[in-house]
């Protein structure tokens, strides 16, 4: 996995230093965009049975503003996993946590897309 | 090595400080991460799994959350969620203001994580009185 150094120098920093940083704010700032919009759709749903929360999600108004909230969310939640691991993982274990990590987000994330199409393209 | 005045305070060190709200909302910050991403996203998917597959896998997850023992499990996971969402926001909110490079004075930094820790728990309360109101 490593690189000789000949073959590195001169070519300066790899400019993705910020990148797991920022994007970690980037969807902190949707998420509170997302996360206020469905506190405030779930409290207002008329009741909590399947036709009504089947209803509610059918509609495309908010059948897509969910799908970005779990693509925001999940992708958030995967950034500070990884902190998380980094913080309290070493060595072999912190590898094999950062790989059950992206497996875990990318099921997550696929089981709900799934759902969130079948709820907004079902009858 | 002159030899040391007791009477001298020590310099700061990991092992002596004492606890602060900053410290509060910084390990809480963490912990309710945590919490909704390994408690919350598994319930959302079985929420929207559940609506998706139909009321036969629907009236499973209503008798979990708001069926047994009189709802408990969905109050206390549902008021857990809520509150670990609230101060995960405030604070997510007072760190965006730490990234720009204010509230590190010592009195506002001390305001801003108990306006944090004020705000959670107020949101908390206040969403589930509207449930508790509207329903």
């Amino acid at each position: 996995m490593r690189t000789a150094i000949r073959e590195v120098r001169g070519l300066g920093a790899a400019k993705e230093g910020t990148h797991h940083w920022w994007n970690q704010r980037l969807t902190a700032g949707s998420n509170l965009l997302l996360m206020l919009w469905f506190v405030v759709v779930v409290a207002r749903m008329p009741a909590y049975d399947h036709a009504t929360a089947h209803a509610t999600f059918h509609s495309a108004w908010r059948a897509i503003p969910l799908f970005l909230l779990v693509a925001s969310v999940f992708y958030h939640l995967r950034l500070g996993l990884q902190v998380v691991i980094e913080d309290y993982q070493h060595n072999e274990s912190r590898v094999v946590a950062l790989v059950l990590l992206n497996f875990y987000t990318v099921a997550g994330l696929a089981i709900a897309l799934f759902s969130i199409a079948k709820i907004a393209f079902g009858a | 090595m002159a030899s040391r005045n007791p009477a001298r305070p020590l310099s700061p060190h990991l092992g002596i400080y004492r606890w602060g709200p900053h410290m509060l909302v910084s390990i809480l910050h963490r912990a309710t991460g945590v919490a909704m991403a390994v408690v919350g996203m598994p319930i959302l998917l079985w929420w929207l799994a559940a609506i998706a597959a139909g009321a036969d896998s629907y009236r499973t997850f209503h008798h979990v959350f708001a069926e047994v023992a009189g709802g408990a499990i969905g109050y206390v996971v549902g008021a857990g969620l809520t509150l670990a969402l609230f101060l995960h926001m405030g604070n997510g909110v007072r760190h965006l203001f730490l990234d720009a490079g204010a509230l590190f004075e010592l009195r506002r930094n001390k305001l801003s994580a108990m306006a944090v820790l004020l705000f959670g728990v107020t949101a908390t309360v206040l969403y589930w009185f509207y449930l508790g109101v509207a329903k």
